[in-house]
């Protein structure tokens, strides 16, 4: 694996394969280009409803977003040494999560007529080798959850699609949060979460996907 | 003024029903748990739809106008009322934190941190309703004295609450508003409550769901409930002087 310089290296780690193109060009949210605040903003929204793919495309991103998250707490639950009491716990309750987000999205795809993205061959790493090992690579998962989801939200056309994302998305930031306070991290490190850019992400993650 | 647009009709938003009703509730728990996610969620689809429809009923709370659906008003009234938050959620920090109550360092360093947090969405709130054109509401006059004079347990548990209330309300708002400026700020704001709401019902020990409504780190399980202005402003109420 090649590191290159990406706002999330743990990320960028981990192998996605078999991705559909449109759930990829959607996916390019995974790393970069964070925007602060209101003043950030506009022109991020513009570049975003520019580049967005349709409804289809970001609920297919956000479904292999999901994968991966229920993949990834899914292996922890039986990889990581040490996982106790109030953590085991913690990580059983996100996978559940992770997992009823796969399921409602996958459902999502197919009430917009599209089809659901596969799930995604993967690949975490050393991720599962230390619990601080895998606390790093769960923050940087759920705060990049939390991105990703606002970011495509302004670009989302059906109201229903908009009010699931906004339902998932809130539930992706208490993990953030959870995850980050046993991290011994704060749970809230800026006032407005980082806002990722498609495009731009899509250059930093395109040499850690498998073609 | 134009009539309401027709893709905004008037109606009682069946997430809002689920939210006050104990019996809806039950009803969509068993969902949840009967025909799984895929059920839940077309619940949640059906509802949320209908969440777009209901300005009526939530811009009525405020004696907003929102049968001006082309103009602005709507996202300025939004917008003051997320403000109106902020500034409660902003000087209960403030006030804790003055109060001396807090000694433990940890605690005192996240209530300092989430207070800063409030400031800077009032702030942004602030500038948001200027760039609207409107006019940002004043801050409320708080009455947060009954509850500090409770102590220690009671404040932090109140702040777990209202932060729960916080990201209720501006998700609650997210399919009201027209602009996808505002509609992004509010989504980066909406997730940063809902990190202090985790964060502090989890100091507290409720535990992933607490006994009522608005307690817990994640009290609605995978997918979070909002509420509309009505139920929000009700439950905030105790906190404004009058």
């Amino acid at each position: 694996m090649q590191t290159n310089s990406t706002a999330a290296p743990e990320l960028a780690a981990i192998k996605v394969e078999g991705l559909t193109r449109s759930a990829f060009l959607v996916r390019g949210t995974l790393a970069a280009g964070a925007a602060y605040g209101l003043g950030a903003v506009g022109p991020y929204v513009s570049r975003a409803m520019a580049q967005a793919g349709g409804d289809i495309d970001i609920v297919n991103f956000a479904l292999t977003l999901e994968y991966l998250e229920a993949a990834f707490y899914q292996e922890a639950a039986t990889k990581v040494q040490g996982l106790d009491g109030e953590l085991a716990k913690l990580v059983k309750e996100i996978g559940t999560n992770e997992q009823e987000h796969v399921d409602a999205l996958s459902a999502a795809a197919k009430q917009l007529g599209g089809t659901p993205a596969p799930k995604p061959a993967v690949d975490f790493g050393q991720s599962f080798a230390s619990k601080d090992a895998f606390l790093k690579t769960a923050v940087t998962f759920e705060d990049t959850g939390v991105s990703a989801y606002n970011g495509a939200a302004p670009a989302i056309k059906s109201p229903d699609i908009l009010a699931a994302a906004g339902s998932i998305v809130q539930i992706e930031a208490r993990h953030a949060a959870l995850v980050r306070l046993q991290a011994g991290e704060s749970p809230a490190p800026d006032a407005f979460d980082k806002v990722l850019d498609m495009p731009a992400v899509l250059e930093a993650v395109k040499p850690f996907i498998k073609a | 003024m134009p009539e309401q647009t027709t893709d905004h009709p008037r109606e009682e938003s069946a997430l809002d029903e689920l939210a006050r009703d104990d019996s809806s509730r039950k009803r969509f728990l068993r969902t949840l748990g009967g025909a799984g996610a895929v059920g839940a969620f077309g619940v949640l689809l059906a509802a949320c739809g209908d969440d777009d429809k209901k300005d009526e009923t939530t811009g009525g709370a405020s004696g907003d106008t929102t049968t001006t659906s082309a103009s602005a008003g709507g996202d300025v009234d939004i917008v003051n009322y997320a403000l109106t938050l902020e500034f409660l959620e902003a000087d209960f920090y403030k006030q804790v934190i003055a109060s001396g109550l807090v000694k433990d360092p940890k605690v005192a360093e996240l209530a300092k941190s989430i207070g800063q947090n409030e400031e800077e969405h009032v702030a942004a709130l602030t500038a948001a309703v200027e760039q609207l054109g409107g006019t940002p509401v004043a801050a409320p006059k708080t009455n947060f004295q009954p509850t500090l004079d409770k102590g220690l347990e009671t404040v932090l548990m109140t702040a777990a609450t209202v932060e729960n209330l916080g990201a209720a309300a501006y998700f609650g708002q997210a399919g009201r508003i027209k602009s996808k400026e505002i509609l992004a700020a509010a989504l980066s704001i909406h997730t940063v409550e809902a990190r202090h709401a985790a964060a502090l019902n989890q100091l507290v020990g409720r535990g992933f769901k607490g006994k009522g409504p608005l307690e817990g780190s994640l009290p609605d399980g995978a997918f979070a409930k909002p509420l509309d202005m009505k139920a929000v402003l009700a439950q905030a109420k105790p906190f404004i002087a009058a």
